[in-house]
């Protein structure tokens, strides 16, 4: 059932909505009574999430007999983003992942996330997709904050990820959707995979699987999906940044995703009015390359790629 | 006058982009002026730009205090000015939200690190600031009330001789802008608010450089005569009254900053987009002074319309 979370009065004859998709089934098969919520669409230039959303709303309504409880999905938390290739809040300067919980007596962007919180307070958990931005390109990963790592790491591995990076907290992300939710309760994996403006079917379909997979573990579903990996977790390894630190056009020699050696040639910095090499970025070490550059354009400090190292030295 | 690049940064098919500081005395670094982080700071930037040009001259006629220095940095970002963006010109990140830096990280960290090593270890910072809400405020300086503030800081705030001097407390938001990190490092710093971001005022220009240099005079690194400006009231944030539209349309003004409004009076109107009739009466909830007024001439619903601070603290 579509339901409206937020609603408010834009100037000219029209309103602004965000929907959810309500999928349940209180006669389940299963004995469990609880509630998932999968949210995406806060940062208007990552799509991945949408496909996600649509595969996974239309599996579960067409197997809501396998169903036991409520799944909550929520496509477009920031619709007007989506919808003009918007990466922010249009007409709003900060990031919406840095507003939560809101705020009901805030501006619309604050009242928006306030509602957003107010609609998913209650439910067990929660999957928050993100997919990267159109600079870098990623692997299936689940990230996770070291505070929370001893209550979301079971979970994390259950979601058919590559890897799970577990990083440091810090002040500013206290305002995320995630953070917000995990501190009043509701189990939150963040999710980011593929780049922003592209949908990457075979991304989709595997983190598809996890979230059946995780529904299963919870009791929740008793159809198809389920687990092919496992991931590899950052504390178990060093992870290598690679930055450019010249300005050119960024030309990849790596596949994303694969395994690199240590001196492999990760990708060129050529300059476009010489042709010249102005940089060959190599990798440190050998590992997942889990990262990759995807806009060829960069400035000095770009990113280029990031890699998992396969064992971790001292 | 000596003039140095601050730091510097290549782009592919554009000039390095220089960060320009300018020193005024030698000795201690008594106070730093940062003018625009943003490519629409347009007017925080003709603020230092005029500063330099009376520093210029107080110091060839020998009014700096020997022993002191100040550096002001009219703007850092460039390249964002020359192409009429607010935020920078790649990725549409804020350099503003990405201090105290990291020199291996992307562009704007790599800025914001450059930009703040430069500048963390001057006694006092002022930051021409603007704010993300659209809207022309009464000049004020404002400072973060946190416990790396000191109380002869919240006294500081007087010398500056305008008219309201505010306290904020950090959202987690703040705690990544250069006010906030100057504070952690030991600086004691302030944000001056003029009326206008992207429009240059004569009067409000003129009202913060003269604020700064009053500043520089109580502090003992200038010696001349200025006359001591306006008592400055100083309140917490919190203790003014935001006024909100609860509809949308489009807005008519009936007062601007500075005017003195009385219970129930009329601030503005809503009309509707379409069919000209007054949708919505907005009235003030309090007897005292306009401080904010939103400048749109759309209003979404939500929107901060007015700041009033009230004539007596409650
Ligand atoms: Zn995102």
């Amino acid at each position: 059932m579509i339901k409206p979370v937020s609603v408010a009065a834009l100037p000219v004859a029209e309103n602004f909505v965000i929907q959810k998709n309500r999928i349940e089934n209180n006669a389940g098969p299963g004995t469990a009574s609880k509630r998932v919520c999968v949210v995406t669409g806060t940062h208007g230039d990552e799509l991945e999430g949408q496909y996600v959303c649509a595969r996974l709303a239309k599996i579960l309504s067409d197997g809501k007999h396998k169903l036991s409880g409520i799944v909550d999905i929520y496509p477009a938390v920031n619709p007007l983003g989506i919808d003009s290739v918007t990466r922010g809040f249009p007409m709003f300067d900060l990031d919406m992942n840095r507003i939560f919980p809101g705020s009901s007596s805030g501006s619309l962007a604050e009242v928006a996330a306030h509602d957003v919180i107010r609609d998913i307070d209650g439910a067990d958990m929660c999957i928050d997709i993100h997919s990267s931005n159109i600079f870098l390109r990623e692997v299936p990963q689940v990230r996770v904050s070291e505070q929370n790592e001893s209550f979301l790491l079971q979970y994390a591995m259950m979601l058919n990820v590559d890897l799970v990076w577990i990083h440091a907290s810090a002040t500013v992300l206290e305002a995320t959707l995630a953070h917000t939710l995990n501190m009043r309760g509701v189990k939150t994996l963040v999710v980011e995979m593929g780049v922003g403006m592209r949908i990457t079917e075979s991304y989709c379909s595997q983190l598809l699987d996890g979230i059946l997979n995780l529904l299963r573990e919870l009791g929740m579903w008793s159809g198809a999906g389920g687990q092919t990996r496992a991931p590899l977790v950052s504390k178990d390894h060093n992870v290598g940044f690679l930055n450019s630190d010249a300005g050119g056009i960024f030309i990849p020699r790596a596949v994303h995703g694969s395994h690199v050696n240590t001196g492999d040639s990760v990708g060129i910095v050529l300059d476009p009015l010489t042709g010249a090499i102005v940089e060959e970025t190599l990798a440190p070490c050998s590992g997942l390359l889990f990262t990759l550059r995807e806009y060829p354009v960069v400035f000095g400090g770009s990113l280029l790629a990031r890699i998992m190292e396969d064992v971790k030295n001292g | 006058m000596v003039k140095d690049i601050i730091y510097s940064i290549k782009s592919p098919y554009r000039q390095s982009m220089d960060i320009v500081g300018y020193t005024f005395g030698s000795g201690e670094r008594s106070c730093c002026v940062v003018g625009a982080l943003r490519g629409n700071e347009i007017q925080q930037m003709a603020i230092c730009a005029q500063l330099v040009d009376t520093l210029k001259r107080l110091e060839e006629s020998g009014c700096v205090i020997s022993g002191k220095s100040v550096m002001i940095i009219p703007c850092a970002n460039n390249y964002s000015m020359n192409i009429g963006k607010r935020f920078w010109t790649m990725d549409n990140t804020d350099i503003n939200r990405m201090f105290p830096g990291y020199d291996q990280g992307e562009t704007t960290q790599r800025i914001a690190d450059g930009l703040f090593k430069a500048i963390r270890d001057y006694v006092h910072g002022i930051q021409m600031a603007s704010f993300y809400r659209d809207g022309d405020f009464l000049p004020h300086i404002k400072m973060m009330d946190t416990d790396y503030g000191k109380i002869e800081t919240y006294e500081s705030l007087s010398d500056f001789g305008l008219p309201y001097g505010l306290l904020r407390t950090p959202h987690p938001y703040d705690t990544t802008t250069l006010n906030y990190n100057w504070q952690v490092w030991g600086c004691r710093a302030y944000s001056l608010f003029s009326t206008y971001t992207d429009h240059i005022g004569k009067k409000s220009t003129q009202t913060a450089v003269n604020a700064t240099l009053r500043f520089l005079i109580a502090k003992g690194i200038l010696k001349w005569t200025l006359h001591r400006g306006m008592h400055t009231r100083i309140l917490n944030e919190e203790s003014i009254r935001t006024v909100k539209t609860g509809c949308a349309g489009m807005q008519k003004k009936h007062v601007t900053i500075g005017d003195e409004v009385a219970e129930g009076d009329i601030l503005c109107e809503i009309v509707h987009p379409l069919e000209g009739n007054t949708i919505s009466l907005i009235t003030s909830p309090v007897d005292g002074t306009v401080f904010f007024a939103h400048n749109k001439q759309l209003v979404m619903e939500h929107t901060d319309m007015f700041s009033i601070v009230p004539f007596s603290n409650v």
